[in-house]
Formats: C-alpha cells, sequence, structure tokens
C-alpha cells in the first residue's frame, strides 16, 4: 500500500511542480527515487512532526501542495494540534499520509500502533480520512488527494486485502466500495484488514450465509446511503476495523445509521475495546489476540444470527 | 519613514489596546503593551505590506506567534488601514470577527494563532516558500519568551539553520515575564542570545522601545548570509502604565474603572 503511494505520488510529482513531500525522517528507502528525481520537491524536516505540519501549512498558503509523511500516530497524534489549528482551521492544501494504519508494525509495540487515528482526525473540521484496503485504492486516493484541494488523511495498512478490481471500476471518493454482495449480514470493514472479512465471508457462505462485504475506504464523509441500504436489504452490519471501537469505523456507522433513524437487524462494532494492544506479536497474530481476526468475525456472525459456530479445524 | 510616526503610532496601538481591552473585559494588556513598539515599528515602517493588495504575493509577511496580544495587531492593522478603526471596539464582541488570539478571518492576517509555539514552523514554511522560489520578501515571526519554553519553537529554529532561511527573522518580545510568573522563576532562557547562535541563527539584542533602534535592526536583516536573523526585543511587560510595568498581575487583569483611567492617561500622556 505504501508502495502504490509512491509510486502514484512519483508519477503526478512532474505535472505538479507545487508538490512537495514533506517526511520526518522516515521512508529509508522508500522514498529515494522520488528524491533523486524530484529533489526540488521533497524535504526532510528531521524527526519533528510538529515543526513538519507547521512548515506544511506555511507552505500551504504560499499555494504549495503538501504531502507530511511518516508512520504510526507520529504525523498524526503527534503534533495535532498544528494539524487542527494550523492546517484544519485554514483549510490548508496538506495532505497527511501515515504509514503502519492499525497494528500494521506488529512487535514494536504500542508505540507505532495506530489505534485512536480515524476517530480523532475525523473529528476535525474540513478535514477528509481515507483508509484504503488494498493497493489499487491507496493509489487512487493518492491520485484525488493531489487533485482535489484541503486537508486530508491517507491511513496506509502493511496488510493489503485480495480485491479484484472489476473492469472498469473507478473509485469513487467518499463513497463505500461493495466488494462482495450478499444479504443475510454485511461486513463493513476499513484498511487491510478486510482480507479477514473476506476469509469470513467465505467460511460463512460454506454455511449458508451470504455476506455483503464493504470496504469503507471513505471515513469521512461517510457514505450515508450505502450504510442506510445495508441495514435495510441485509441481516445487520458487523463493522470491523484494526482501531479502537470508540469513534473509528464502527462509531462513524452507529452515528449515521442513529442519524439517519435507520437501525439495522444487528450491530456489531469489532475492534479494541478499551485497550492498548500491548500483546507482542506479528500484525495477524495480534488480529487473533484482539478477537478480530477472520474466525472471530465468524464466531460473531454466527452468534448473531444465533446458528451454531464451526468448530475450528 | 520616520520614528515620530512609528511612535505616534505606537501611542495609538495602545491607547487601542486599553479601550479594546477594557470594553471586552479581556485579558493580555501587559503583552499588548510589551510589544506595541515592535508592532508599530514593523507596520509603521519596516514592513513592505499594502491594504489596498493585502494578498500581493510580493508582500513581506508577517505572523504574530503570540497571538495573545491580537489586540494589538488588530489596532496596527486598523490603523495601516487594512479595516476601519472603528471595527476595533467590536474586539471579544458576541459576533466580531476580532477574537481574542488572532484570526486570519481578518484582511492581513495569514494564520490564526493563540496555542504558543506554532508561529516560527509557519514562518520557517513561507520562507522555504520563499527560498525555492527565489522571491525577495522577508517573513517575520513575532514570538514572546514564554513561548521559547516550547519544543516546536526550537524544533523550527533547528530547521531554519539547516535550511539557511535568511529570508526569515524570528523578533523575540523579551519581557521576562510569562503567564503566571517571571522567566527567572520559571524556566529560566539565559544565555539566551547564546541559544539562538548556537541553533545557527545571526542574533541582534535591542531596546524593544527604542525606534530608531529597532528601525535599524528590521532594515539591517540578514545579519549574515544564509543565515535567519533573530532580534532579541528587550522590552517591559506593561510598558507605558506605570503601575502596569513588570507585573505579573496584568498579564489577565482586566482593566477597570480608576485603573483604566489612569492608565488612559498615563498612555495619552505618553512618548
Amino acid at each position: 500500500m505504501r508502495d502504490a503511494f509512491v509510486t502514484a505520488l512519483t508519477e503526478l510529482a512532474p505535472e505538479r511542480p507545487e508538490l512537495l513531500l514533506l517526511t520526518a525522517d522516515l521512508g529509508f528507502g522508500v522514498l529515494d527515487e522520488f528524491t533523486k528525481r524530484f529533489p526540488r520537491q521533497f524535504l526532510n524536516v528531521g524527526v519533528a512532526e510538529q515543526n513538519m505540519s507547521g512548515i506544511a501549512a506555511g507552505l500551504s498558503l504560499e499555494g504549495h501542495l503538501v504531502f507530511t509523511y511518516s508512520i504510526g500516530n507520529f504525523p498524526t497524534l503527534r503534533c495535532l494540534e498544528q494539524i487542527r489549528n494550523d492546517i484544519c482551521y485554514r483549510d490548508a492544501n496538506v495532505k497527511i499520509v501515515s504509514v503502519g494504519g492499525g497494528m500494521s508494525y506488529g512487535a514494536l509495540g504500542i508505540s507505532h500502533h495506530a489505534t485512536e487515528d480515524l476517530a480523532i482526525l475525523r473529528s476535525l473540521p474540513n478535514m477528509t480520512v481515507f483508509s484504503p484496503c488494498d493497493r489499487w485504492e491507496a493509489a487512487e486516493a493518492t491520485r484525488y488527494l493531489i487533485a482535489h484541494q484541503g486537508p486530508a488523511y491517507l491511513r496506509l495498512d502493511k496488510s493489503a486485502a485480495p480485491v479484484a478490481s472489476q473492469a472498469g471500476e473507478t473509485f469513487q471518493p467518499g463513497s463505500i466500495r461493495t466488494v462482495r454482495e450478499g444479504f443475510d449480514i454485511t461486513l463493513a470493514a476499513t484498511g487491510g484488514i478486510l482480507e479477514d472479512a473476506l476469509i469470513a465471508a467465505d467460511v460463512l457462505s460454506g454455511l449458508g450465509i451470504f455476506c455483503r462485504v464493504l470496504s469503507v475506504h471513505t471515513i469521512k464523509p461517510i457514505d450515508v446511503g450505502t450504510l442506510i441500504a445495508a441495514a435495510s436489504e441485509t441481516g445487520g452490519i458487523i463493522s470491523i476495523e484494526e482501531h479502537a471501537v470508540d469513534g473509528g469505523l464502527g462509531g462513524a456507522i452507529a452515528e449515521a445509521l442513529m442519524d439517519a433513524g435507520a437501525a439495522p437487524g444487528t450491530f456489531v462494532r469489532m475492534g479494541l475495546r478499551n485497550t492498548f494492544s500491548s500483546v507482542v506479536g506479528s500484525q495477524k497474530y495480534l488480529r487473533q489476540v484482539y478477537s478480530i481476526d477472520a474466525s472471530a468475525i465468524v464466531r460473531t456472525v454466527c452468534a448473531r444470527l444465533k446458528i451454531p459456530a464451526p468448530v475450528p479445524a | 519613514m520616520t520614528c515620530s510616526v512609528t511612535r505616534s503610532l505606537a501611542r495609538r496601538i495602545r491607547t487601542h489596546a486599553l479601550r479594546m481591552t477594557e470594553a471586552g473585559g479581556a485579558s493580555h494588556i501587559g503583552s499588548i503593551l510589551s510589544c506595541a513598539d515592535i508592532l508599530a515599528v514593523l507596520y509603521g515602517g519596516s514592513l513592505s505590506v499594502d491594504p489596498a493588495t493585502p494578498k500581493d504575493p510580493a508582500r513581506d509577511r508577517f505572523i504574530l506567534s503570540k497571538g495573545h496580544a491580537g489586540a494589538g495587531l488588530y489596532a496596527a492593522l486598523a490603523e495601516r488601514g487594512f479595516f476601519p478603526v472603528d471595527k476595533l471596539l467590536t474586539h471579544y464582541q458576541n459576533g466580531s470577527d476580532l477574537c481574542g488570539h488572532v484570526s486570519h478571518e481578518l484582511p492581513g492576517v495569514d494564520i490564526s494563532t493563540g496555542s504558543l509555539g506554532h508561529g516560527l514552523s509557519i514562518a520557517a514554511g513561507i520562507a522555504y516558500s520563499a527560498q525555492l522560489r527565489c522571491a525577495s520578501h522577508r517573513v517575520f515571526c513575532l514570538l514572546s519568551d514564554g513561548e521559547c519554553d516550547e519544543g516546536s519553537t526550537w524544533e523550527a529554529a533547528l530547521f531554519a539553520a539547516q535550511n539557511r532561511l535568511s529570508s526569515l527573522v524570528a523578533v523575540v518580545d523579551y519581557n521576562r515575564i510569562q503567564g503566571i510568573a517571571p522567566i527567572a522563576d520559571v524556566v529560566e532562557l539565559e544565555p539566551f542570545a547564546e541559544k539562538w547562535t548556537a541553533f545557527g541563527w545571526a542574533v541582534r539584542e535591542v531596546d524593544g522601545h527604542d525606534h530608531d533602534a529597532l528601525l535599524a535592526a528590521f532594515g539591517a536583516v540578514p545579519f549574515a548570509s544564509e543565515r535567519p536573523s533573530c532580534v532579541i526585543a528587550h522590552t517591559t511587560k506593561g510598558k507605558g502604565v506605570s503601575f502596569m510595568e513588570n507585573q505579573v498581575l496584568w498579564h489577565y487583569r482586566i482593566p477597570r474603572g480608576v485603573e483604566f483611567d489612569a492608565a488612559l492617561a498615563e498612555l495619552e500622556a505618553g512618548p
């Protein structure tokens, strides 16, 4: 996903000389080609995210299109007030990119897990929030960000879901992408963890339960229409995110549906519940530990639909 | 531009700010009086800005990083013709454009401030852009001494030196009193000039109430080629009102009643 972002940025940089890529001293090896080809459009500000965000605001006031790049919570929570006051209030053309959404950095520990970022960033006025599930969405979101004015956050997961993009499919920012059709229940996921939703959907189809699987690549603005349809056309909605359940994808869906008066038949928010992901392990292992992996999704769906869950092999 | 013009402007900034804080029930008069001469010399002489073209790309940029002195900047901008002077007394009132801390909703203001330690990074970004474009305007950023407690101020200082931002000028209003106590009792900044020098800036220290000295310093930037400039302006908090000078109390106290009358009398009779 990270490489898809860098590739898209590298393709479009020559057409947009006002585009600048700022990093807070991260991206070793990954940004080399961009740096080499566009030295005047690249700036390593050092390990100083507050400064990076303020510089980005200043540059945008002068007409630049600025990407700030780092990992985990560093380009977001570390410099949240600069993002709020200097970027969002000014409606500045600054795009914040974080590599390592959720627990991508597995065993590095909670300092490197971004598990509250979606909730916090989506609460900021003027902010658009993207959380793609695969390389295609990541590349398309990057192209959209380059073409459109205003502050935005792009959360890039290390994992990616194996979604085959349909022939002629176009990326619809602000919309939810239906990656599998079904009417028994809806699995709405954001980010690479959509891969677990797809595995769960396969298992459930073997039990005669057909899931609608949604990739919510745009967390803000949220696509209310598709959510209302899922609430009325399927048996309920399970939100799945590698993020705290408070205020993230599940929170956004709940708010949207309550506002619309369109309660789903059943509703579960799967994510971290008032906990730090302090167990040591890989992203895959941590999903299992925190009960947000494919088998946890299967168990959750079966419990809600009141059918026996399959015995794990 | 002669200093008699800037002195007259400084007197009007002070009296406007006093009236504004009294009418609005607002704080920070001590901080505003402290930097009124700096604002007057910038807006009355040094800055190349034109209210007819507030977005002119060739203009000098000014960032008030100590956003709590907003009333002082509003007064300077109004006197300079960016908006009507009548508007000043709406400061702090319901529905006004003039909030307590500086807002970009007003013509002549590029960025909103109020949270300390933000301004120098933004100014550095603007200066970096000027350097990329080989533009010749200057970027002035007025900081309080208290906000030099903020780590982000020093992040920006390191960055500006590394990138040889010679169009960038940090002006520190060094009155040695911060929010609730004297600097010496909180976090001492001395040796202050040496700190900026060690961070790669070219530094000049001036009397922050001496208009000739301020005008000369602002006219001499950059003080060294390929280096950002720092003007440490030694000032007196509450300058111009005898009972406010060097008093921590007047960071937050609102001038009212006999105190307001006495302060106004002193300021109107001032230099």
